[in-house]
Parts: structure tokens; C-alpha cells; sequence
């Protein structure tokens, strides 16, 4: 199948290569959570809440006293995606992306200023659409950001492939299945480093450095649109308060 | 609009957007987000507070929020965050669980908080040692559930949050409700107990964001409440009265709906708006209503523009 088209040079949902789906961010959905968001990207639509930093309810999960606890929980609603399919709880794929969620925004939050606590992210994906991974730690960020956890910077995360021998920015679930090359990479934008990169194939060393590239700029797109929409939210709040 | 969920007719959208505009165009403030740089002009001498970090010589938020310069201080002021202790504090909170000699008591910290027994006076008011028949008793005391008011003592050395209410006017809070709101809508003031006089209720506005609304409590003949509860008839005279209980509601009404338009919360301010209320004929149950939410909104808007022009007259 075509993924590029060799003439016009679009995608199959009439995106260039280096273009991203439309973005939004929402903040403040979930009325008892201490921060909540939601985070789309194009079709891809994920809600995440943070509860937290909240004494440790169970004490034999914590490993230092001196840090806070980070939990996540990724779970994919049954009407997510084409075939409606009930999934069971703790099956390998949530399992392992909770665990990729939590240690990329470990990285980012600073624990030590908040000893003996802990921190529940829970992220579901309400559509999917490609590229959950990613719009999931975005989501994931901005709920942080909205319940007032101090982090050292904005984790954004994007993904690349490299299809058609083009690379191509922000996979949707057609492109994500044609078993291609796919790349995705937590970025954090102010520090310059990588917190997170995954690909599940095989890839020249260059052509892996232009996807890879690809994908950080598509992480330092989405950190301006996250930090727009942050910076709108505290004005507001701000304002009302008077 | 977190915590209300409206079905707004169209002029009333329109009323309150122009409103809540109204209010964005007023006030001018630095707000940073996270890993916004932090513009600092004398760069050799400057205390970086709460909030911000040092990377590679630049100061860095690490919050969203407002930033706050107190001399040489810099901090960032958080809106939506939980509730961040200082000693001397009014809160809130509730009982979890009795432990040894302390309760734990949920004030929307980071952790809980504990109250230890020796930091509490005792229903008979006399200054002893506790005893063990003490630490069995204290059930009699606060049970779980418990609503209680209590004062910020100070952190122990292992970092754990301990609270102290060694006067009449703190301890259990009874027959009124607790209502829950942003931390950083209740400003700290040099008074948070209130009695309105003009509705027989207690209003405690706790540092933490848990807000009690209920029948107003005499506090001085503490010790004459505690004979009275061993006669039965005196139970009967315990039972709230119906006005009261209106007003009580009809209190923590304006504190919701001030709350879910995200304005601070004053006893002024909760007073005026459940006036405004009774003044405009709107039924309890209806001021959680679009109606009475947009008209809270309008009145926000016009009093703050008052306060402008009073400021600008005097000067």
C-alpha cells in the first residue's frame, strides 16, 4: 500500500510528512480529581487524572521515604477502538505502557520536595487513533502541571516512522499498523534531553537520526501548545481569583 | 467550571462570558508556567523560594502559578495545588484513624496529619498527664468521621505534620456541613472563626480549603455543655432549628457557587452573596442554578469595578 502518495507527496489522511495532527488540550475535566486533562491529537483522544501527593496507602510499596511515590495506571476504553473489545485488566500492553508512563514522568517530577506521599496518574484512552503512547504522556503532563506538582520541566512525547522511505511525523493507526518502523520519544524541551524513546523495528543508524530528530521537533510543537494552553489556564484563574 | 455542572441558556452563556471577560481584562499578572524562565534583574543576590529551581544560572518555575518578589525573594505562588502548611494555621479536617496516643486527620496535605492526644485540652479542662485510661477513651473524644478544627503546630524532625487545639474554640465540629474548596480561594487572615450573628451560624473559613458552615456554638459555656449532655432532655433542645438550618444552607450555597466561579472567599463576600440571594427571591435549592450563577458572576464584576474607582478617587 502507498502510505506517501509518489505524486502530491501527502499521507493517507492528506497530512504532509513532517505535519502533525490538530492539537488540544483541555484542563480541569474531572471535578475530584486534584488535576485532570484532556489531550487530543486528531483522533487520538486521552484523558488523564493525578491524584496525589497524598499519604501512601500502601506502605509496602514504598521504596524511600525521603521521595514521593509515582503510580500510573493506563487503560484503554472498551469502545476505544474499531472492534468493540473488553480488555482485561493487566494484560501485557497496558501493563508495560503504565510502566513507560511512570518512569518518564518520574523523571520530570521532583520527588524529594514531597517525602512520604504518593502520586496516582491514571490515563485512559477514550480514542485510538495511533500514537496512544504518546498523547497519553502529554495528557499525563498536563494534568501534573494542573494539580500544582512541582516538575522540573514539561515532558511532551511524539512519535515518527519512516514509511514509503519518507519519515513521517505523528503516526495515525493506519500508518501505526502497516508494520513499519515506529519511533516515539519523551523530550524534555527547556533541559534538551530525551527521557523516553521506544521503536519496535529495525532501522539504518541515519535514517533512525532524521526520524528521531523529526520526532523531537513534533515533542517541542506539542510543549509550546501544552504551555499556551497552562499559561491561558493560570491567567483565568488568576483573574477570578482578584 | 469544575465543580458545577450547567445547563446555560444562551443569553446567560453570553452574560456570563462577557462577565468572566470583564474580570481577565482587570489584572494584569506575572504567570509563568512550568520551566518558564524567571526574569530576575539583579542576578548576584536573590533568594529562589518555592517553586523555582537553578538551571545552568537561570531561575526556572517549576510550577504553574504566579510569581511573588518579597525583596529579595522569589517564589512562585501556586493556584490549583493542595494545601501548603504554615505554623499557626486554622484548618479543617477529618478524622481517618485513631493510632497510639494521636488521630489522623485528613486536611488535604501532601500527608496526614496527626494529632496527638497530650496536644489537645481534655473535656474536663483540667491540665494532667494522659493516662492510658486517657488513650482508651479517646474515642469519647473524636471518633472516625470527625469533623475537627485545629491549629498548625509545626513539623516534626521525620517531616510528619502535627496539629494542636488547646482551646475552648477548636475542636469537634457538629451539626453543619463541610464543604470542600480550592485551597488557594481562602486567603490567610488575622480571623477565620465568624459568627453571624444575623443567622445563629459558625462560619470557619480553614487555611486548607475545608470550609464549616454550621450552628453557631457557644463557646465559653463549654464546660456547662458537657453536663447538659448527660440530661436527656437537653437533646431535645439540641436539635437545630429549621431557620437555622436554611441559613446554613443557604450559606453553603454561596460558598459553592463563589467556589466553582473561582472567586476568593471572604466572609464579606459569602455574606453578600447569600443576601443577594434572599434579596432576589431565589429558593435555596435554585442557587446552584445557571441563573443565580451568572447574576453572582455580574455582581463580582460590578464590585471589583467599584473598588477600582474607589482606589483611583483617593488617590
Amino acid at each position: 500500500m502507498e502510505y506517501v502518495n509518489p505524486i502530491t507527496g501527502f499521507r493517507v489522511d492528506g497530512r504532509r510528512p513532517n505535519e502533525m495532527r490538530q492539537l488540544k488540550g483541555e484542563v480541569g475535566v474531572v471535578a475530584r480529581a486534584n488535576g485532570s486533562a484532556l489531550f487530543e491529537m486528531g483522533n487520538t483522544r486521552v484523558i488523564a487524572a493525578v491524584y496525589g501527593p497524598r499519604e501512601v496507602q500502601n506502605k509496602g510499596q514504598q521504596v524511600n521515604s525521603k521521595d514521593a511515590l509515582v503510580r500510573c495506571e493506563y487503560r484503554m476504553a472498551d469502545f476505544s477502538t474499531g472492534d468493540r473489545r473488553r480488555k482485561p485488566k493487566g494484560d501485557r500492553r497496558s501493563t508495560e505502557i503504565s510502566l513507560v508512563i511512570r518512569q518518564t514522568m518520574e523523571a520530570s517530577i521532583l520527588t524529594h520536595l514531597m517525602p512520604r506521599s504518593q502520586i496516582d496518574i491514571f490515563v485512559q484512552v477514550l480514542q485510538a487513533d495511533g500514537g496512544t503512547r504518546a498523547a497519553c504522556i502529554n495528557a499525563a503532563t498536563l494534568a501534573l502541571a494542573d494539580a500544582g506538582i512541582p516538575m522540573r520541566d514539561i515532558v511532551t512525547s511524539c512519535s515518527a516512522g519512516y514509511l514509503c522511505s519518507t519519515p513521517l511525523l505523528d503516526l495515525n493507526y493506519i500508518e501505526d499498523s502497516a508494520g513499519g518502523p515506529d519511533v516515539t520519544v519523551g523530550f524534555l524541551t527547556k533541559m534538551d534531553k530525551v527521557t523516553l524513546l521506544q521503536m519496535d523495528a529495525k532501522l539504518p543508524m541515519d535514517t533512525f537520526e532524521t526520524v528521531m530528530d523529526l520526532a523531537i521537533e513534533g515533542c517541542k510543537a506539542i510543549a509550546n501548545y501544552i504551555r499556551e494552553v497552562l499559561l491561558e489556564n493560570t491567567k483565568r484563574l488568576e483573574c477570578q481569583r482578584g | 467550571m469544575r465543580d458545577l455542572q450547567l445547563s446555560l441558556n444562551q443569553t446567560q452563556r453570553v452574560r456570563l462570558e462577557a462577565a468572566l471577560h470583564e474580570l481577565q481584562t482587570v489584572a494584569p499578572a506575572a504567570a509563568v508556567t512550568v520551566a518558564d524562565t524567571i526574569p530576575v534583574n539583579d542576578e548576584d543576590n536573590i533568594l529562589k523560594g518555592h517553586g523555582t529551581s537553578d538551571q545552568d544560572g537561570e531561575v526556572v518555575a517549576t510550577l504553574c502559578g504566579v510569581v511573588e518578589r518579597v525583596n529579595k525573594l522569589v517564589y512562585v505562588r501556586t493556584l490549583r495545588a493542595r494545601y501548603k502548611p504554615e505554623v499557626g494555621d486554622i484548618i479543617v479536617g477529618r478524622v481517618i484513624e485513631i493510632a497510639p496516643k494521636r488521630w489522623r486527620l485528613e486536611i488535604n496535605f501532601s500527608q496526614d496529619a496527626v494529632l496527638m492526644l497530650s496536644s489537645m485540652n481534655l473535656p474536663d479542662g483540667i491540665q494532667r498527664r494522659r493516662t492510658a485510661v486517657d488513650e482508651l477513651n479517646m474515642r469519647t473524644i473524636f471518633e472516625e468521621n470527625d469533623v475537627i478544627c485545629a491549629e498548625v503546630r509545626g513539623f516534626q524532625h521525620d517531616g510528619s505534620l502535627h496539629l494542636q487545639a488547646r482551646s475552648q474554640k477548636y475542636g469537634k465540629l457538629e451539626r453543619g456541613q463541610l464543604l470542600v474548596v480550592p485551597a488557594y480561594l481562602v486567603k490567610r487572615r488575622k480571623q477565620h472563626f465568624h459568627h453571624l450573628e444575623q443567622y445563629d451560624v459558625d462560619l470557619i473559613l480553614g487555611c486548607n480549603g475545608f470550609i464549616w458552615v454550621g450552628e453557631h456554638v457557644v463557646v465559653g459555656e463549654n464546660a456547662n455543655m458537657m453536663e447538659n449532655k448527660l440530661n436527656l432532655s437537653a437533646e431535645v433542645e439540641n436539635f437545630t432549628p429549621l431557620v437555622t438550618r436554611k441559613h446554613i444552607c443557604r450559606l453553603a450555597n454561596a460558598v459553592r457557587v463563589l467556589s466553582a466561579l473561582g472567586f476568593t472567599l471572604t466572609v464579606e463576600l459569602i455574606i453578600e452573596t447569600a443576601e443577594a440571594s434572599v434579596s432576589s427571591n431565589i429558593e435555596i435549592n435554585n442557587m446552584l442554578g445557571a441563573e443565580f450563577y451568572v447574576q453572582t458572576a455580574e455582581r463580582e464584576v460590578k464590585r471589583r469595578a467599584d473598588l477600582l474607582r474607589k482606589k483611583s478617587g483617593a488617590r
